[in-house]
């Protein structure tokens, strides 16, 4: 039941939201309540796992392969933490920043439900389940991008949905080859399945398909321009959600399924993954230069951001996974608090142009401070969390003698530096346009209560990296060896057959029916020997 | 639309589809059907209505908000799941409390169906109303 709560509470509380849809209060209560249920739930689904390693379960006591597995290593569990913790800091900031306008048309439902899917897709064990997860998720974020209404959002949101339906589309088509070659979906009998079959036209296609589809998703190049087009139009707490969760959710399913089912050892992948990736972190950081918009330049950076911990998967050495996972879970952080604090710098000056505000640091100099450990964090400065994730990352390259790719990611990392000094220059520094008094529109206190907690989380990631990067050694450890994970599916397997009655035995042949291969009668057989005589 | 003779058909046809869907929904157990398709099919006797007569019409016909449908669907699959867990500790278990006595197919994996079928009913239903009411907003203003 452990594994079912992630994704149960934000669904529930999603019910709770769409059944009192008449009292915006009670909807803000809930959405606060859930997400802290589900910060809770996911505590406690970490310590479990660190405990006892990976854990599994069968839905509907259906044993795998047919029923569905919901399963969750470090890695998974990790992620439905850091779900909790962005889901609690954006519940907090929507109470003062969130719109009526939102509201009424279901801001709070939307986003339990799209916590749900993406808690759905971290622990699921089945890839065609997967696939479901992102649907959830993408229609949540759909309905979330056009609830605030307005040209730029539906033409955004149009962007978003289209580029993400035909990745979709890739994912299922790529699902539905894996089946017709391996006749299983789930992920862990994949893995036993594909063993040395990965030189086969139906699994290069369909690892081909799926690259493409989590490519997508996660704003890989050359199919990120809808993460820019999108990300800077809904209000800035769903904006700072969706940047910390979606995207993060396609590199956890690159990594999960190029690590369980594909083998990242063959060089095609290999190599589009590393290149990909290398295209992405540049591609992002020039495309965050050209930008004077604060959300903007933010959205840019996650692009180049995604690009490291792609590299990190296909060097695929333990060191590049242990930096692509702890990459993933300092990058959330930040990321989500940058978007937090632009939030902030609309609300004092009102406007996130950079050409037309200005003069908050002698206005409001501790907003200054705590945008700047965020913003630093990114450009990877010690001792901020930031700077240990490069340093894995470029480590990791270096010693698989990728010097090429280590000096693009030290590049970027500079040019990084480059679009937060600007902001800082342009936003903070310099005198605003209309006089400075024009930057001291006071904000709600409660929108800086998540902003001081994510910037402290980044200060002490930073500051006390050795037990999270330990956390992260041990799952990568469970990533390239997945032998405890699928020790965990089969044990919840055959506790699900037992319950059933059906004993392990007999558990697969009763559930389908074997199919015999088309027999030719003898008599046709016999003719087309005595014709081969014959000749 | 101001047709006396869709108007008319639609008396008709909407019980007519509405009953079809509910035995695809119920055919669903064991044959091709079930809750998302009867859902659709459910929606498609709203939508006619909406068509026929307009929106205020088939929102009056729905008699809920098609969103508090929808939710209410989404609790019925939650709790066929949940009731699954209460009583085997499994979530998603099937639960068949009539079928040993009665014969009767009734239990969690068919309150699951009914969810999906109200859920389906519900957003198809509001994101058709909402349509055809921005519609009538965009016309509004270029007048």
């Amino acid at each position: 039941m452990l594994l079912v709560w992630p994704i149960a509470i934000p669904l529930f509380t999603a019910i709770l939201c769409l059944l009192a849809f008449r009292s915006f209060e009670a909807q803000r209560v809930l959405n606060l309540a859930g997400s802290l249920a589900l910060l809770a739930a996911s505590v406690v689904l970490v310590a479990r796992v660190l405990d006892e390693g990976p854990i599994a379960a069968q839905m509907g006591s259906w044993p795998a392969p047919f029923g569905i597995t919901l399963v969750a290593d470090i890695l998974s569990a990790a992620m439905v933490l850091i779900t909790g913790i962005i889901a609690v800091a954006c519940a907090i900031y929507g109470l003062a920043e969130v719109s009526r306008t939102d509201e009424r048309s279901g801001h709070h439902a939307l986003t339990q439900a799209l916590l749900g899917g993406v808690c759905g897709a971290f622990v699921t064990g089945d890839i065609f389940n997967m696939y479901v997860w992102f649907e959830v998720m993408l229609i949540a974020s759909f309905g979330l991008l056009v609830v605030s209404g307005g040209k730029a959002a539906l033409d955004g949101a149009v962007k978003y949905v289209g580029l993400n339906l035909i990745a979709t589309l890739a994912f299922l088509a790529g699902v539905g080859l894996l089946y017709g070659a391996s006749g299983t979906l789930n992920m862990a009998d994949l893995h036993l399945t594909l063993q040395g079959r990965h030189d086969e036209t139906a699994v290069y296609a369909a690892a081909a398909l799926l690259m493409f589809a989590f490519g997508t998703k996660a704003a890989m190049f050359p199919a990120f321009f809808w993460l820019p087009a999108a990300y800077h139009t809904p209000s800035v707490t769903t904006s700072a959600l969706f940047s910390a969760l979606l995207t993060k959710v396609g590199v956890y399913a690159l990594i999960r399924v190029f690590t369980l089912v594909f083998d990242t050892t063959e060089p095609a992948i290999q190599n589009t993954l590393l290149y990909g990736a290398a295209l992405t972190m540049v591609v992002g950081v020039l495309g965050a230069a050209a930008q004077m918009h604060v959300r903007r330049i933010l959205s840019f950076h996650i692009i180049s951001q995604i690009g490291y911990m792609i590299l990190g998967l296909a060097i695929y050495t333990p060191l590049g996974l242990v930096g692509a996972i702890f990459y993933l879970f300092h990058h959330i952080i930040v990321k989500a608090n940058l978007f937090l604090i632009a939030g902030v710098i609309r609300k004092s000056t009102g406007s996130e142009d950079l050409y037309v505000i200005g003069g908050l640091w002698k206005r409001k100099p501790w907003l200054g401070v705590l945008f700047l450990i965020p913003a630093l964090s990114l450009a990877g400065i010690p001792p901020l969390s930031g700077f240990w994730a490069k340093l894995l990352i470029i480590i990791a390259s270096l010693e698989e003698e990728r010097y090429f790719i280590a000096f693009v990611a030290v590049a970027v990392g500079l040019l990084t530096v480059f679009s937060m000094i600007k902001i800082w220059m342009e936003a903070f520094w310099k005198a605003h346009p209309a006089g400075d008094d024009a930057a001291a529109t006071p904000a709600p206190a409660l929108l800086y209560i998540p902003i001081i907690s994510l910037a402290a989380m980044t200060v002490f990631i930073g500051l006390y990296a050795a037990p999270f990067v330990d956390a992260a050694l041990e799952s990568a450890d469970q990533v390239l060896n997945p032998q405890a994970y699928i020790a965990a599916v089969t044990a919840a397997s055959e506790a699900a057959a037992e319950a059933l009655d059906l004993g392990p035995q007999e558990a697969i042949p009763t559930l389908v029916e074997p199919i015999e291969a088309p027999t030719v009668p003898e008599e046709q057989l016999n003719g087309l020997e005595a014709e081969g005589e014959a000749e | 639309m101001n047709s006396v003779i869709l108007s008319t058909a639609t008396r008709f046809l909407t019980p007519l589809i509405l009953i079809i869907s509910i035995f695809v929904l119920l055919r669903g157990h064991n044959e091709p059907g079930g809750g998302f398709i009867g859902g659709l099919l459910g929606a498609i006797a709203f939508a006619l209505i909406e068509k026929a007569r307009g929106v205020a019409e088939a929102r009056r016909a729905m008699r809920f908000d098609p969103l508090s449908i929808a939710g209410f669907g989404l609790a019925c699959c939650l709790f066929g799941g949940l009731w699954g867990a209460a009583v085997y500790g499994d979530f998603l278990r099937g639960v068949w409390p009539l079928y040993d006595e009665y014969g009767l197919p009734v239990g969690s994996i068919l309150l699951f169906d009914i969810g999906v079928y109200l859920a389906v009913v519900g957003t198809v239903c509001a994101i058709l109303f909402s349509l055809e009411d921005a519609g009538h907003d965009v016309a509004g203003r270029e007048d």
